[in-house]
């Protein structure tokens, strides 16, 4: 068990947790936590669907790394990665309809996602498709609980919900509280993210 | 003041380093030096030394901002007894005005004490007294029908978001109280806009007919050509003198130029708050405002036409570049990048206030935004005067 923790895919998989997080170090992917973590059940699908395709495409571009040209290595990525998102767009699309209509465009821009990209560069293309698959769960899983956090706070205290239910009783409303209006906008998230690296920042004791 | 003081130096070994309560010193400190002088002595060779330090510098903020929060007070009473029809004597309408507005600025420095005593605790800290000023200028900018959590949210967001968090007064990069104004705007609209200005007391049915809530700033912004706006304004029972007087709707401090002229001279005189800050949004202001009347003739919108003198006596102008965009720490550091600051703060709270109808009133986000810009101001400013300077080296 000991030694589980110490083998390198174990340390691979660990360091986008928490040390190198692509949202809250990074700042990578903002975009997509901006648009669809109004609610926390949409944000969860989204994070399933994103460590999905950024676990395979790893894994497709680290088997194909020695025979990708140097100088279309982009255009290769690309088609991978645009493969496995409309792979997963279909999944979302014949089996959790609702969810997908209201993730909308949004499924379809994993394509442009910065992380995906960037891991595909930075890590797949220099490594097997044994560590590759761990640094991609490792940095869809840092992503997805920085999404599901912020998502949290936006759905309870911009529209008093949790996973879609009321949790906030309506005794509050009726004594004069009222739902913080700029959750659900876009500054929202910069104010939420914000504070998270700042929590961060002082837990880990970098500042 | 010697029991006092007795009372501090024998409870002061709990406060020092191993004491009891040593995690409190920031707390003791600043009252310790709230009511004596400060703790610190030069001990080593003569220094020239200058007893303008934060403190008094702040001291002198709220002087100049009193005759603002006294004024508000009066308006408040005096608007709500208007509302329903009950009598305009001066005590009951300031009665009814303290009802309204003191508890605010009690929470606001209750509220914000408290986090900022708190943050200065946990980083070991001086507590400063740039609070004092935050304070009481945050409630100034609120209507006084905003409910006191509401203004507990915001004010704690405004000393944790606008200053605890890049490292305390000084380090500042936005106004906090401006900060703190934003959030609620945003995060409550429905209680910071539209007509939420007056108190109403009583029932619906007791208002009197033809009152009605509005600003200056919503009549002049909603009226469509070929009315004009002066006309509208009047209709709806604006005057000119009204507005500089200050017994209008509006935020609590805002409505009276004339008690912000008072506060401007206190500034002015003393040195505390920046004449070229105030001169240059002056100018920026009235020069934008001459450049949409030359243009209203191509518009339907007829705020466009409004004179320069209604422009600079209604809504919140004066007040903001008074106290807000004089703010030392959010401003430029460099003299010379004061004035464009001003002049740019003038420019584009006019354009947000007359193109954009989902703003009522411009001047919060164009300081906060300018406050975003001054290092930039500042470095290129920099890098002007250093441009000049005849190289010793060649």
């Amino acid at each position: 068990m000991k030694s589980l923790f110490k083998t390198q895919a174990y340390k691979t998989f660990k360091k986008p947790l928490v040390e190198a997080n692509p949202v809250s170090i990074a700042i990578l992917g903002i975009c997509s936590a901006l648009a669809v973590t109004t609610q926390m059940i949409p944000s969860i699908v989204m994070v399933l669907a994103m460590t999905t395709v950024l676990t395979f495409s790893n894994i497709t571009i680290s088997i194909l790394r020695n025979i990708i040209p140097k100088n279309i290595r982009i255009i290769v990525e690309l088609v991978v990665i645009s493969t496995l998102v409309i792979l997963a767009d279909q999944v979302l699309k014949a089996y959790m309809f609702d969810v997908s209509k209201q993730l909308s465009v949004f499924v379809g821009l994993i394509i442009t996602n910065c992380i995906i990209m960037g891991r595909a560069e930075a890590f797949a293309l220099a490594n097997g498709p044994w560590l590759s698959m761990w640094d991609g769960l490792g940095n869809g899983l840092g992503y997805g609980y920085i999404l599901i956090v912020v998502s949290f706070f936006r759905e309870l205290l911009g529209s008093g919900n949790l996973m879609g239910i009321k949790v906030i009783p309506e005794v509050f409303y009726e004594s004069g509280y009222v739902d913080m209006g700029i959750m659900l906008l876009a500054p929202g998230v910069f104010i939420v993210i914000g504070l998270l690296v700042w929590g961060q920042n002082v837990l880990t004791k970098k500042t | 003041m010697k029991i006092l003081k007795d009372i501090f130096n024998k409870n002061e070994h709990y406060f020092e380093k191993g004491g009891k309560y040593a995690n409190w010193y920031p707390m003791y400190e600043a009252f310790y030096s709230f009511l004596f002088s400060t703790k610190e002595t030069t001990k080593t060779s003569v220094h020239v030394r200058d007893s303008l330090d934060t403190k008094r510098y702040m001291s002198i903020v709220l002087i100049a901002l009193t005759p603002c929060a006294l004024f508000g007070i009066f308006n408040a009473g005096f608007q709500a007894h208007k509302a329903v029809g009950e009598s305009l004597d001066l005590i009951p309408v300031l009665l009814t005005g303290a009802q309204l507005v003191l508890p605010l600025i009690a929470v606001s420095y209750i509220v914000g004490l408290g986090v900022e005593f708190f943050s200065c605790m946990v980083r070991g800290h001086e507590v400063n007294e740039g609070f004092l000023v935050t304070g009481l200028l945050y409630p100034l900018t609120l209507p006084a029908t905003m409910p006191l959590w509401q203004a507990a949210v915001g004010i704690a967001f405004g000393v944790v978001v606008g200053k605890e968090v890049f490292g305390g007064s000084g380090r500042n990069f936005l106004n906090p109280a401006l900060t703190a104004r934003a959030f609620v705007f945003f995060a409550y609209p429905a209680q910071m806009s539209g007509e939420v200005w007056t108190k109403v007391m009583g029932a619906k049915d007791q208002i009197v007919e033809g009152w009605s809530g509005a600003t200056a700033l919503a009549v002049a912004a909603t009226t469509e050509a070929p009315q004009k706006a002066v006309d509208a304004l009047q209709d709806a029972g604006f005057s000119l003198m009204d507005s500089i007087v200050g017994i209008v709707p509006g935020s609590i401090g805002e409505t009276s130029v004339v008690m912000v002229l008072i506060g401007a001279f206190i500034l002015l005189i003393t040195g505390v708050g920046s004449w070229r800050t105030m001169l240059g949004s002056l100018l920026g202001a009235v020069s934008i405002s001459i450049l949409f009347n030359l243009f209203s003739g191509g518009t339907t919108i007829a705020f466009f036409g409004l004179p320069t003198v209604w422009q600079l006596s209604i809504g919140s102008y004066a007040f903001a570049t008074v106290f807000m965009a004089t703010d030392p720490v959010s401003s430029p550091g460099l003299e010379s990048s004061r004035f464009i600051y001003g002049f740019l703060i003038g420019v584009l709270g006019m354009i947000i206030r007359v193109t954009n109808p989902a703003y009522p009133e411009g001047w919060m986000l164009a300081i906060l935004l300018m406050n975003v810009f001054a290092p930039l101001i500042d470095h290129v400013m920099l890098e002007r005067k250093s441009k000049k300077r005849i190289p010793n080296v060649i």
